[in-house]
C-alpha cells in the first residue's frame, strides 16, 4: 500500500510575526517543530506498511528550514521525503496551502492513502485534510482514531461530539488522524544521524509542480488577517481570600447561596 | 484576483440537526445571521439536510431565518461529507449567497473546508466573533500564543465561509409570530454512487449534560495534580449539580479525556457559575470560559492570571480547600 504523509512545521514558541502589507503571518526561525500531531499521523503510516507493505513518502510545504521535520520523518522510518519550497508558495493560507500539496500528490500519482494530521498547532484550523481530498477528488475520513484495512476497503473510527462513528469508504482515501490514535515511536540517535547523513529531501519548486502558480501562496490565498491585536479578558473585580481553608470554603458557601448559585 | 462580488447576496446557515433536534449552534448562528441581515439588508437562509426533518423549518424561520431550503433524503440519514457537499455547493452555484455560515463542531469542521475548496474561496475556521465592515465579513478568532486574536476577512472570493465555536454567540428569544418561507431542495444522489459508508455509531451515552449547556462547571488544572484530585473536583462537582471540566494539560496528562477540555482547542463554555481549580489562567483557557457569569478561582499564586478574570478568588492549595468546600457542601445538605 503507498501512503502519502503531509507533515508541517509548526513554531514551538510564539515568535510569530505578522506582516502588515501583506496580511500574512510569517513565523521566526528559531524554534520550529514537527506539528506535535504528525508524529501520530507519521505512526499511523508506519503502522500500516509494518501490517501491509509499500511505500511512504511524506511531503512538507515551508521553507528550506522544514527539512528538519523531513529528516525526523526519514529517521521515523519512512521512504522517501518531498519539500515544497519556494518563495511562490510563501504566505499561503490553506486553500493555497491543500492546492499546492494537491498538485504534488498528483505529480507523484501512484498512492492508495493520504493521511494528513487533524489540526496543526499553531493554525489549528483542520482545514488542509478536507481541502486536499476535494483537490484530489478523494473521500475524506476526518478524525480517525482508528485505522483498520479489510480487503480492499478502509474502516475507520471517527471521534464525534457524543461518540463514534464507523465509516468505510474504498481506496484511495484521504484519512486524518485525531490525536488519541497511536504512540508515535521516537527515532534514535543513530536513526536521526543517518537520516542527515544518507537520505536524499527531493525539492520541489512551484514550477516543478507543473502547473499555473497563480493558485499557490500569498496569491492564491483567498484570506488574509487584517489586524492582529492584544485582547486582555479582566473582569478584574476578585475579591481575593486568603485563610484557612475551612474559613474561606465557608464563605465562599455562603457567597454561592447569596447569588443562588446552590 | 478581479473584485467580482457584485452578483452575490444573503446569508446562509447551514442548520445541524441529530435524529430532528437542531443542534444548538445552529440556532445561535441563525440569530447572528438576522442581526448581520439587518445591518447590511441582506436576507437570511437556513438550509436543512436531513431524512424527514421538515417539520425543523418553523423553529428556524421563528429563529431568523427568512427562508429555508429543505433537502430531505434517505441518503441524507446520517451526516457525509460527500452528500451534504454535493447539495450546499449545487445550491450555492446557483443561489449565489455572499456568506455562509456554519457552527465549529465535528460536522462544520469537516464540512465548511470541503466546501469552500470545491466553490474555490476562503474559510475562517472557529471564530469567536462576526461582523460586517466595508460590505466584507470580519471573522474574530484567537490568534497562537499570548493574548492575541487576529481578524480574518476574506475580500475578493465569494461566498465568504466561516465556522463559528458553539457557545460563543448569546442564543436570541425565538419570535413565534415571524413568517418565512420554506422550498424544497430536489436531490438526485443515489446511493450506489457514494463513496463513503457509515457504518455504525456507536454513542458514549452519560447522563451527563454536555460541557456547553452546563449552568455550573468545575474546572481543574494542572494545579489538581494527578487523577485522584480530578476524583476530589468530581466529588465537588456533584455536590453543586456541576460538570467537570479541565485545561489541556490535565487531558494531556491522561487525568481526564479529551471531552472535558476548556479553551481554545476545546470548549466554549458559558456557565452561570465557574469554579477553577489549580488553573493559571492562560488565554488559550479563559477564550473558552470568559463567558462564564460568575466566575470562582481557587490557586496557591496569587499573582495567578485568573484571579484577573474572576470574581471570587480563594487563595490557597486546592488539596486543603477543596476538601474543606466538600466538608462544609456536605454539612448544608446533611450529608456529614
Ligand atoms: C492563528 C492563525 C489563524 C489562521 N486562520 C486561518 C483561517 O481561518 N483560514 C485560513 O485559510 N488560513 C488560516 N491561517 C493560515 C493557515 O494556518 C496556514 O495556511 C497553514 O499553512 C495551513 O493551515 P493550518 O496550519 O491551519 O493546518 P491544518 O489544516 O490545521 O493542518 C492539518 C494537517 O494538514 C497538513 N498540513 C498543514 N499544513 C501543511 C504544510 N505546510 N505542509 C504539509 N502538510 C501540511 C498536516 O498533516 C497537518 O497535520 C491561520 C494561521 C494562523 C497562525
Ligand atoms: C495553540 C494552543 C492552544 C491551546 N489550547 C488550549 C485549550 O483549548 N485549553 C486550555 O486549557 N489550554 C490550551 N492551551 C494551553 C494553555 O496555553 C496553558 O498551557 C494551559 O491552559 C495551562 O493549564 P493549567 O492552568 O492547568 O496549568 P498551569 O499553567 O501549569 O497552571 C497551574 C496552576 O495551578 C496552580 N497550582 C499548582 N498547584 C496548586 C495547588 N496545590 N493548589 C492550588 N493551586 C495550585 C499554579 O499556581 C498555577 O497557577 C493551548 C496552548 C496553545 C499553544
Amino acid at each position: 500500500m503507498d501512503i502519502i504523509v503531509c507533515i508541517k512545521q509548526v513554531p514551538d514558541s510564539y515568535d510569530i510575526s505578522w506582516d502588515k502589507s501583506t496580511g500574512s503571518l510569517s513565523r521566526q526561525s528559531t524554534g520550529a517543530i514537527l506539528n506535535p500531531i504528525d508524529k501520530n499521523t507519521l505512526e499511523a503510516a508506519l503502522t500500516l506498511r509494518e501490517e501491509r507493505g509499500g511505500f511512504i513518502t511524506a511531503i512538507s510545504m515551508g521553507p528550506d528550514q522544514a527539512e528538519e521535520v523531513l529528516r525526523e520523518a526519514l529517521g521515523m522510518g519512512i521512504d522517501k521525503a518531498i519539500l515544497l519550497s519556494d518563495k511562490v508558495f510563501a504566505g499561503a493560507d490553506t486553500l493555497a496551502t491543500s492546492y499546492a500539496l494537491s498538485c504534488a500528490i498528483k505529480k507523484i500519482n501512484r498512492f492508495d492513502m493520504v493521511i494528513c494530521g487533524k489540526e496543526s498547532y499553531d493554525g489549528v484550523t483542520g482545514h488542509v485534510g478536507p481541502q486536499l481530498a476535494e483537490f484530489l477528488d478523494l473521500p475524506q475520513l476526518t478524525n480517525s482514531t482508528e485505522i483498520a484495512v479489510k480487503k480492499n476497503k478502509v474502516l475507520v473510527k471517527q471521534k464525534i461530539e457524543d461518540g463514534y462513528r464507523l465509516l468505510e469508504a474504498s481506496f484511495p482515501v484521504l484519512i486524518t488522524v485525531g490525536k488519541n490514535i497511536n504512540q508515535p515511536r521516537i527515532p534514535s540517535m543513530e536513526d536521526i544521524m543517518d537520516a542527515y547523513r544518507e537520505k536524499m529531501i527531493d525539492i520541489w519548486r512551484g514550477e516543478d509542480l507543473n502547473s499555473n502558480t497563480e493558485g499557490f501562496g500569498l496569491n492564491g490565498s483567498p484570506t488574509k488577517s487584517q489586524s492582529v491585536y492584544v485582547k486582555k479578558l479582566e473582569k478584574g473585580s476578585a475579591e481575593i481570600l486568603k485563610g484557612e481553608p475551612d474559613v474561606t470554603a465557608k464563605r465562599l458557601v455562603e457567597i454561592l447561596k447569596e447569588k443562588g448559585l446552590l | 484576483m478581479p473584485e467580482n462580488t457584485e452578483k452575490f447576496g444573503g446569508l446562509w446557515v447551514i442548520i445541524e440537526q441529530r435524529h430532528g433536534k437542531v443542534v444548538k449552534v445552529s440556532l445561535e448562528l441563525l440569530g447572528e445571521a438576522r442581526a448581520l441581515a439587518d445591518t447590511a439588508r441582506s436576507n437570511v437562509t437556513a438550509f436543512l439536510i436531513g431524512e424527514d426533518v421538515a417539520a425543523i423549518a418553523e423553529e428556524l424561520i421563528w429563529q431568523g431565518a427568512d427562508r429555508v431550503i429543505i433537502a430531505e433524503h434517505t441518503i441524507c440519514r446520517y451526516y457525509r461529507t460527500e452528500v451534504y457537499t454535493d447539495i450546499i455547493c449545487a445550491q450555492a452555484k446557483k443561489d449565489k449567497p455572499e456568506i455562509i455560515l456554519f457552527g465549529a463542531t465535528c460536522m462544520g469542521r469537516d464540512l465548511a473546508p470541503r466546501v469552500s475548496a470545491r466553490l474555490k474561496t476562503g474559510c475562517m475556521s472557529d471564530c469567536t466573533k462576526l461582523a460586517i465592515d466595508s460590505g466584507h465579513l470580519v471573522a474574530t478568532k484567537p490568534f497562537f500564543g499570548r493574548d492575541l486574536m487576529t481578524d480574518i476577512v476574506c475580500p475578493v472570493k465569494r461566498p465568504q465561509i466561516a465556522t463559528i465555536r458553539p457557545g460563543v454567540i448569546e442564543l436570541t428569544d425565538p419570535n413565534r409570530s415571524r413568517k418565512g418561507e420554506t422550498l424544497s431542495y430536489d436531490i438526485r444522489l443515489r446511493e450506489d454512487d457514494i463513496k463513503v459508508k457509515v457504518a455504525g455509531i456507536l454513542n458514549e451515552r452519560s447522563n451527563n449534560l454536555p460541557l456547553e449547556q452546563a449552568e455550573k462547571v468545575v474546572a481543574g488544572g494542572m494545579g489538581v495534580g494527578s487523577k485522584e484530585g480530578f476524583e476530589m473536583l468530581k466529588e465537588l462537582a456533584g455536590l453543586l449539580g456541576a460538570e467537570l471540566g479541565a485545561t489541556n494539560l490535565p487531558v494531556d496528562e491522561g487525568w481526564v479525556s479529551e471531552e472535558f477540555k476548556i479553551g481554545q482547542t476545546g470548549k466554549t463554555i458559558r456557565p452561570k457559575l465557574y469554579i477553577g481549580c489549580g488553573v493559571s489562567g492562560a488565554i488559550q483557557h479563559s477564550a473558552g470560559m470568559i463567558g462564564s457569569e460568575f466566575i470562582v478561582a481557587i490557586n496557591k499564586d496569587p499573582n495567578a492570571d485568573i484571579f484577573k478574570l474572576a470574581d471570587y478568588g480563594i487563595l490557597g492549595d486546592v488539596n486543603e480547600v477543596i476538601p474543606a468546600i466538600i466538608k462544609e457542601l456536605r454539612r448544608q445538605k446533611g450529608l456529614a
